[in-house]
């Protein structure tokens, strides 16, 4: 069977191709837009053209079957014109006002999840975790589904006093944003690597190897033409592991995921913010996780009672200081919470102003 | 092809409201003895709380030298359905945009040659589609370059750029995000496909400060929309949040972080001079207030994740340029960073990490850029600086 003939350097089709005539006739001419309800909206263009959205969840893993079943739909309410967000969700983008009410209906029907707009929890950034990736210490698209089951009604219906944005990394290397989130899922290590000293010479190469730490624990070991590790020094990023497998990081019933806070990207009010430690570690337990989801539910149940309209979890957290967020969450503070890495001294406090613990 | 596995853990995500990526890979599994063998390992990984993802195995096609990532289970006998099990990264359209025409064309070719499950997206921007065989590769890549679908980039090299909706369908944005996108893709696309770099350089592209593509976290140039000038009032609508319920005093004045703002019951006011273009009031009064009128971009650098000596956010390096097309001093602007970069940096190392090590001058000296405290959140505190020949001369 012959194949098609293949083209280099091509990049992707222009968007132009995909984007509806409502869009093209009001590109970068439009006025304003109002949220409708949790999932849907309506951008109003300056010509007075308006473009409804509707907008339903992902779990971004999706079957070609799937996405199907969203063409056809799109194809039946919207000429076909859709688009996907940074945070997986997927956007029919309506042109005819009257179509919104039945596509809604339709969707909601098929079991899809309608919501997502304003202020709100949306969709979860979140990374491969057991279902692709070796670095992996939990499995990030089973605790979305758990954590997003419980939070349910907070991306359909209830509003928040800002947007809520979470996620979910599998290990430190955080291929999502959760570095700036406001209440996020990381997964972390705890042990010191152990080495399987017959492999190293025959896989790994020793200075590529020593080099790949970044706390220098690793020394070359020529005796067994192998490394070793000072365990004082380690902080069990698993670098090494990425560098030379043999050096076994997994430590199946001491791995787990620890909960960072307070994150923020936009400009909006103070200035965008990393996410701070709030829980240092939970066990995992497949395939729910009940202990993360509630300790994520607490804390965005206490934000949701305690902040101002508009601050997000962040500026609530910075305004009322962190002493009292631990008092608040009743979430212990434990010595893995004072920063000893690369910005610690920053994080010291140097007044005597502060406040107590009730 | 599928249930040859029983998997009660999974089973138990597939209950409840929020759309279940189990059943996702069950619906693929019927069709695809390689998803069938992912659903099975999964559930094993489920049961024994560890991955079974071999780490290793260079593959592409002909000419690249990323776009694919190899993939191996380390359980090939047990499942050997996903003994290779690769990734291959497409290059999403700007914006995310699709046709349902386009999208089952997708869907066609990989039923055909790989496992039907996808991730839409991955978190660089790809549209990501989840497992195939080494074999299948050439055939991929030439189904779909044929019909205008090119890979997108890994390894040390460019990302794909992505970037927010932008002029497709906000008020807000400042610049033509989608535009700006799809030509700096084509303008790289050799940094793309062939990696040539120290580390990866990703470029992300948002409209305003709000940020939706997270720019600022996560790419080592974000582009981000912005104006100079005063901030457009329209005070009739301004009147109209007040009578609809709006404490405007409460909710915007005194949420405005410059202070720049007042607002008398009447009459809205800004000192345009003070406001930082944070967004704050734009946003939540998107009907009365819109962004000035000379619109342009702030170019930030270095931002990343924390392997390995911590986060950084992006930093200001050029407070203001106009970025219109066909973008010709934006694109010898990005070049020039990037060969500083791959100049000065060690393998391994991202931007905004040799710009921690080496200081912003010489950076600024090579691309061009006068030092400005915009690019500071306060000058230094120590006495301890440098002085350099050029210094003297002046
Ligand atoms: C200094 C050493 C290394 C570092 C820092 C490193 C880091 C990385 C990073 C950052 C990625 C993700 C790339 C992306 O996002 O596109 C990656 C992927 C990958 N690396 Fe490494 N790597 C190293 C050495 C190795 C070695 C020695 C091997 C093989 C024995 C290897 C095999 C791979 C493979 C196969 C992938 C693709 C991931 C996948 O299968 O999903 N790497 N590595
Ligand atoms: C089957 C054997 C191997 C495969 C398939 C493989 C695969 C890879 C891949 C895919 C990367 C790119 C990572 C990225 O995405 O950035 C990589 C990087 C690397 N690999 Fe390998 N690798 C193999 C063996 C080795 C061995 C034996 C060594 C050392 C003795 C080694 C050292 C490295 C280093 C140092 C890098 C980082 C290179 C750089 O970007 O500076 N690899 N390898
Ligand atoms: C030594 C460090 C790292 C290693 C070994 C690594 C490895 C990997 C691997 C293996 C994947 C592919 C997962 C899969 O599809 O199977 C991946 C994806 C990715 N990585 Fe990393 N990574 C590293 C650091 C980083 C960092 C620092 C960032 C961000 C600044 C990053 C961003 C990404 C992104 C955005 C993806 C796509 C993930 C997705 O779509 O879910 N990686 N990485
Ligand atoms: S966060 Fe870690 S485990 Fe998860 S996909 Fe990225 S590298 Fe893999
Ligand atoms: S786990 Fe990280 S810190 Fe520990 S030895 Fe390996 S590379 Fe170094
Ligand atoms: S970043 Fe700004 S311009 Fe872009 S979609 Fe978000 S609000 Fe609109
Ligand atoms: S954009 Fe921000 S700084 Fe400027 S006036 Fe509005 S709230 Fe104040």
């Amino acid at each position: 069977m012959a194949l098609p003939k293949r083209q280099t350097d091509i990049g992707p089709p222009k968007y132009d191709q995909f984007i509806p005539p409502v869009i093209k006739k009001n590109y970068g001419k439009w006025k304003y837009h109002e949220v409708l309800s949790g999932g849907t909206m309506v951008h109003v263009a300056e010509s007075g053209d308006k473009l409804y959205t509707v907008r339903v969840a992902s779990p971004r893993i999706l079957s070609t079957e799937t996405i199907r079943e969203i063409c056809d739909m799109s194809e039946k309410y919207c000429d076909g014109y859709l688009r996907f967000t940074t945070r997986n969700n997927v956007e029919f983008l309506v042109s005819d006002q009257s179509k919104v009410d039945p596509l809604v209906a339709e969707l909601k029907a098929k079991k899809y999840s309608v919501g997502g707009i304003g202020p709100r929890v949306s969709n979860v950034v979140h990374t491969q975790g057991w279902v692709h990736c070796h670095s992996a210490c939990t499995d990030a698209s089973g605790l979305v589904k758990a954590i997003m089951d419980d939070l349910y009604e907070y991306f359909t219906t209830k509003e928040l006093p800002n947007k809520v944005r979470l996620a979910v990394a599998c290990c430190v290397n955080m291929c999502g944003a959760v570095h700036c989130s406001d209440i996020a899922v990381v997964a972390v290590h705890r042990k010191v690597p152990t080495i399987n000293h017959e492999l190293v010479p025959k896989v790994c190469e020793i200075p590529t190897t020593v080099a790949s730490c970044p706390t220098s624990a690793i020394r070359p070991n020529p005796k067994d033409k192998s490394v070793t590790i000072n365990e004082d020094k380690c902080m069990y990023c698993g670098n090494c592991f990425t560098v030379c497998p043999p050096i076994d990081i997994h430590k199946p019933e001491e791995d787990g995921v620890a909960i960072v806070v307070g994150g923020k990207i936009g400009s909006l009010r103070t200035n965008p913010k990393f996410s701070k430690l709030a829980i240092p570690f939970f066990y995992n337990e497949p395939p729910r996780w009940p202990k993360v989801v509630a300790a994520i539910k607490n804390i965005l149940e206490v934000y949701a009672k305690n902040a101002r309209k508009h601050e997000r979890v962040g500026e609530w957290i910075e305004r009322i200081g962190w002493e009292d967020f631990f008092n608040l969450t009743g979430i212990e503070f434990t010595f893995q919470h004072i920063d000893d890495f690369t910005f610690a001294r920053d994080t010291f406090r140097t007044s005597a102003a502060f406040k107590y613990s009730r | 092809m599928s249930g040859k596995y029983k998997t009660p853990m999974l089973d138990e995500l597939e209950k409840g409201p929020w759309p279940s990526f189990v059943t996702e890979i069950k619906k693929a599994a019927k069709k695809s003895s390689m998803a069938d063998d992912e659903l099975g390992q999964l559930e094993k990984s489920y049961k024994t709380k560890r991955g079974y993802w071999k780490h290793g195995g260079i593959v592409g096609v002909l000419g690249y030298g990323g776009g694919v990532i190899g993939r191996y289970s380390s359980l090939p006998e047990e499942f050997p359905g996903i003994a290779q099990f690769h990734t291959v990264r497409i290059n999403q359209t700007s914006g995310f945009f699709y046709t349902a025409k386009a999208l089952k064309m997708i869907c066609d070719i990989w039923d055909k040659y790989g496992s039907g499950l996808t991730n839409m997206h991955g978190s660089t921007g790809d549209l990501v589609l989840l497992g195939t065989t080494t074999e299948n590769l050439e055939a991929i890549f030439a189904e779909y370059s044929s019909r205008g679908w090119d890979l997108g980039g890994s390894g040390s090299a460019m990302r794909t750029p992505s970037c927010c909706v932008g002029p497709g369908r906000c008020e807000w944005s400042c610049i033509d995000t989608l535009d700006i996108t799809y030509a700096l893709t084509q303008e790289f696309q050799d940094e793309l496909h062939r990696p040539a770099f120290p580390y990866k350089f990703k470029i992300k592209t948002a409209g305003c400060a709000v940020d939706c593509v997270a720019a600022i976290a996560r790419a080592d140039l974000s582009i981000i929309g912005t104006w100079k000038g005063n901030i457009q009032i329209d005070q009739a609508e301004v009147k109209k949040y007040a009578d609809s319920g709006m404490n405007i005093n409460a909710e915007i004045i005194d949420m405005c972080p410059t202070e720049c703002m007042s607002y008398d019951g009447k009459t809205l006011k800004i000192n345009d001079v003070q406001c930082n273009r944070c967004m704050h009031c734009i946003a939540k009064m998107t009907k009365a207030l819109r962004p000035g009128k000379e619109k342009g971009a702030t170019l930030l650098v270095g931002s990343k994740a924390p392997i390995v000596v911590g986060s950084l956010l992006s930093w200001v390096i050029v407070p203001f340029i106009k970025v219109e097309a066909p973008y010709t001093e934006l694109k010898t602007l990005i070049r020039s960073m990037i060969e500083w970069w791959d100049d000065t940096a060690k393998p391994r190392e991202r931007i905004g990490e040799v710009l921690e090590i080496k200081g912003l001058r010489p950076f600024l000296e090579h691309i061009g850029v006068p030092p400005q405290p915009q690019q500071v959140k306060e000058p230094r505190k120590d006495p301890f600086f440098f002085w350099s020949e050029s210094d003297f001369k002046k």
